[in-house]
């Protein structure tokens, strides 16, 4: 499918969705509570057919998260970028862990390092540190004994 | 973070449980690699690893160097595809600040690519004897992952983190006995490549410790986001170099090897003809490197536009995805690695679980996993 | 040449005259006590030299080279070193059963050298049952793993020990039946006879077929024993980092590799005596000429020469073969190797009965 095809099976789903332009792939900007159900339609219908979830990372803008989720249909070979708006002050996003198994470690990275809660992860444990740090990729992190700034 | 503290763990239900760790350190986890393995008996019930021992934070140090920077921070990543690692980082800060590489650069890299593949799927091999028992192959890869080394040292100054690639080209241009070097080790490498076959390959208890072991689909290979070997074995299509081709791979005439049993022999074969294919490329290019410059002109300081860039590469590993993402200043606003290992590990448990230690010992061989490039 | 009856003969005569017969044996037993264990040392030390070697020139390396001529005194380096460790037991062990685990395999190997015939005159204790003690006190060994393996209270020492255990047992039957085919065919379980009955030609030339198969399970069978690779299992480096001797340190570990090195030496010995004549030379039945040019060669040197090339070989699949996986080992020894000692048992008690060998 070409990008605007895409777009158009993008509004259907969630008319509300953003569009950015001038990017590599496509981007579509989403609200965290809708992304879940725009992501189950472009896995499981076929013309989109979105099986290979090659990377799900987090963004810190300072006012707002942004979960990415890059995806890549090998039958149909196009690539989508859908991002999910993520609260700040509580951070909450549907976990997707079961539509593509890789989510599983991904959220859990996302979690440790931004902190990111993903509702209905199976086991939302953090990956690398431990309970007491920080969240140490969020823009806002102080760290005086480790973190010396330029 | 206190070290002796019991980490978390979802898989001791009952006090019956026997569990094991396999790690932190360990001759064959290749790396720091934590696994608590509940068993019962000799069979494998659960496998959860646990990560973390070697994370330093690269991704997070990214954002306080410049865009030259951050790219000597990932020869340490998967140290064994150091090469291509900084490839994929020159290339998404090229497309940033959009300059072309000129086609020796491109070429060269290629080939110090190619090199880094075959010495790698080298270590692997004899790494993976070594961890089914079989002791003498590990020498004998050792012997001729030395020469490849040797050759980079001359051109890059080093053998194994060799930070060559810059934006905009390679460092400084080839050693005069590149081509002497590498056209006289060819020969001797193809012979050597039948010595593995005799070894191990055709070996009845090789073959009955990886046949039928560890068995993944297609389908749960691209929904676990396995990437390189470990899905090429289970029939996915998947080389980036096919398939989003970078720095005149497009140009190049390689096959992709794709088995379709999808368990260890099968990820074993598909490694074994992949050091084919890459002495194929070796020689194809190697008479063929254009004059020309081989660093394309940049600013001293880099500053893009401000936007987003996904670079994709193959390492030997798998997919390696830069996502690059800038505010307009010097500094990179967030830079992610999706690291090829992170992904393939997360397919362990579906692969071990049912299997004996024996079986999980040959699966990890097979999957190949660098566990710096899983922490980061 | 080399003959050792006057030695031995004279030592006997000198001891009657100064001792009485109670004196004569108790000094007797003395010595044949102090030669052993000079011997034992010797031999692991010898064994482990060769072993490094034969895997070092295997591996395109050379080996130790260093210390002393072409590297020989390196193994009494180690074991020097190793005396020199610490020797504790860890805190929440069993003591006395961790103390006690890597005697046990020291006193059974010790046991089990007495049979064996080196030279017609040096054979310690020529019982009339010769090869059912060897091969009943080798079984003792299983007890000493399993104890190491428990009492060290270490989850990858207890993997190893069961694996172990089970491993040995298993192939016991198989070893047990080979050594049972020639003992059928010289119809005697004394060595000494066993050996005389190799006079014109050795078992496994006149015992064809099933002396050949019976020598191949015994040799597979043997590996298995002393959990040598392909079958090292339970010892399993890249897996268990150490097995059921995980946790012993300095000189009790040594004892353990003592124990492993001359147990490699008493099967090879008990193989080369069975099968391949043991002090015997190699006579080719009426071939008067070139039997009495063999004659010429001492027995010793036929022993040692018959033993040590076996050791090679056992050696040589260490350095070549990937390990088998538990269950893989014990399935081929019920499914494969035990069927065929059956069928090959049936076949030498028809064979010997009809007079069908040489």
């Amino acid at each position: 499918m070409s990008n605007e095809e895409l777009k158009a099976f993008v509004s259907k789903i969630i008319p509300e969705a953003v569009f950015e332009e001038g990017g590599q792939y496509l981007n579509v900007i989403v609200d965290a509570v809708l992304v879940r159900k725009l992501l189950e339609e472009l896995r499981h219908e076929s013309t989109t057919g979105f099986d290979f979830l090659f990377c799900l990372s987090g963004v810190d803008w300072k006012t707002h998260f942004f979960v990415v989720y890059h995806l890549e249909s090998k039958h149909n070979k196009h690539i989508i970028v859908i991002k999910a708006k993520v609260n700040r002050e509580e951070p909450v996003c549907p976990t997707v862990s079961d539509i593509w198994r890789t989510a599983e470690l991904h959220e859990r990275e996302v979690f440790d390092l931004f902190g990111v809660k993903f509702t209905d992860h199976p086991d939302l444990r953090r990956l690398f540190l431990d309970d007491t740090w920080g969240f140490p990729l969020r823009k806002d992190y102080v760290d005086d004994t480790t973190i010396v700034s330029l | 973070m206190n070290l002796f503290e019991t980490e978390s763990s979802k898989l001791v239900e009952s006090e019956e449980d026997f569990v094991v760790n396999i790690g932190p350190q360990h001759p064959s986890t290749h790396g720091v690699l934590h696994l608590k393995i509940k068993l019962e008996g000799e069979t494998v019930k659960d496998v959860e690893p646990h990560l973390g021992y070697i994370h330093r934070s690269i991704e997070k140090m990214s954002e306080a160097g410049n865009y030259r920077q951050f790219s000597y921070l990932t020869s340490r990543m998967d140290y064994l595809s150091s090469h291509m690692n900084n490839q994929a980082c020159a290339i998404a800060v090229e497309k940033a600040i959009q300059v072309e590489v000129p086609k020796r650069a491109q070429v060269i890299r290629i080939l110090m690519a190619e090199l880094t593949r075959l010495a790698s799927h080298q270590l692997w091999w004899g790494a993976m004897g070594l961890d089914i028992g079989a002791v003498t192959p590990f020498f004998i890869s050792f012997r001729d992952r030395e020469s490849i080394l040797e050759i980079f040292e001359d051109t890059c100054g080093t053998r194994l983190t060799m930070n060559y690639n810059v934006p905009g080209g390679v460092m400084l241009d080839l050693h005069p006995n590149f081509q002497k070097r590498v056209r006289e080790l060819l020969p001797i490498l193809k012979k050597n490549l039948k010595e593995y076959d005799d070894l191990l390959t055709g070996n009845v208890i090789f073959e009955e410790r990886t046949k039928g072991v560890g068995v993944i689909s297609g389908a749960d290979a691209l929904s676990y986001g396995c990437s390189g070997p470990v899905a090429r074995a289970s029939g996915v299509s998947c080389d980036i170099r096919k398939w989003h081709p970078y720095d005149g791979y497009e140009e190049v005439k390689f096959n992709e090897i794709i088995e379709t049993a999808g368990d260890c022999f099968a990820r074993y074969k598909v490694r074994m003809l992949e050091m084919w294919e890459s002495i194929s490329i070796v020689e194809q290019l190697i008479d063929n490197i254009p004059e020309g410059e081989f660093q394309a002109k940049t600013k001293n300081v880099l500053k893009p536009a401000k936007g987003e860039w996904f670079v994709r590469v193959e390492t030997a590993r798998g997919e390696l995805g830069v996502y690059l993402i800038s505010d307009g200043t010097a500094n990179p606003y967030r830079v992610k690695f999706r690291s090829p290992n992170f992904s393939n590990l997360s397919a362990l448990k579906h692969m071990a679980v049912g299997g004996k230690i024996g079986d999980l010992v040959a699966i990890m061989a097979t999957l190949d996993l660098v566990i710096p490039d899983i922490d980061r | 040449m080399l003959e050792f009856s006057g030695v031995t003969g004279g030592i006997h005569n000198w001891l009657s005259a100064h001792f009485g017969e109670t004196g004569t044996m108790l000094m007797e037993m003395l010595i044949a006590g102090v030669v052993i264990l000079l011997g034992m040392i010797l031999m692991s030390f010898t064994l482990g030299y060769m072993e490094r070697k034969v895997a070092a020139f295997m591996q395109l390396r050379l080996g130790p080279n260093r210390v002393g001529f072409k590297g020989t005194l390196q193994i009494i380096a180690d074991t020097l070193k190793l005396l020199f460790k610490e020797s504790f037991a860890p805190g929440t062990s069993d003591k006395l059963l961790f103390n006690l685990a890597p005697f046990i395999v020291v006193v059974v190997t010790m046991l089990s050298i007495a049979p064996l015939p080196i030279d017609p005159a040096l054979q310690l204790f020529d019982i009339n049952i010769g090869v059912f003690y060897v091969s009943s006190v080798t079984s003792i060994s299983v007890i000493g793993i399993l104890v190491a393996g428990w009492s060290s209270n270490n989850k990858y020492s207890l993997l190893g020990a069961m694996r172990s255990g089970a491993q040995i047992v298993s192939y016991e039957l198989s070893a047990g039946i080979s050594l049972v085919v020639i003992v059928a065919f010289a119809g005697s379980m004394k060595f000494s006879d066993i050996v005389l009955s190799q006079a014109d030609a050795w078992w496994i030339f006149k015992g064809h077929i099933p002396a050949l198969i019976a020598f191949v399970i015994f040799i597979i069978a043997g590996t298995a024993e002393l959990n040598r690779a392909p079958f090292d299992m339970a010892e399993a480096e890249s897996e268990l980092t150490g097995g059921f001797h995980t946790e012993y340190p300095g000189m009790r570990f040594a004892m353990f590799l003592l124990a492993e090195y001359v147990n490699l030496f008493i099967l090879a010995g008990i193989g080369a005596t069975l099968f391949l004549g043991g002090w015997m030379p190699f006579h080719l039945w009426d071939l008067e000429g070139f039997n009495h040019v063999m004659d010429y060669i001492p027995p010793v040197v036929w022993f040692f020469g018959k033993t040590f090339f076996l050791i090679f070989v056992i050696m040589w699949f260490r350095w070549t073969f990937p390990r088998l996986r538990i269950d893989q080992l014990l399935t081929l020894e019920w499914k494969y190797l035990m069927p065929i000692s059956l069928v090959n048992l049936i076949l030498v008690a028809l064979v010997v009965i009809m007079g069908w060998h040489f």
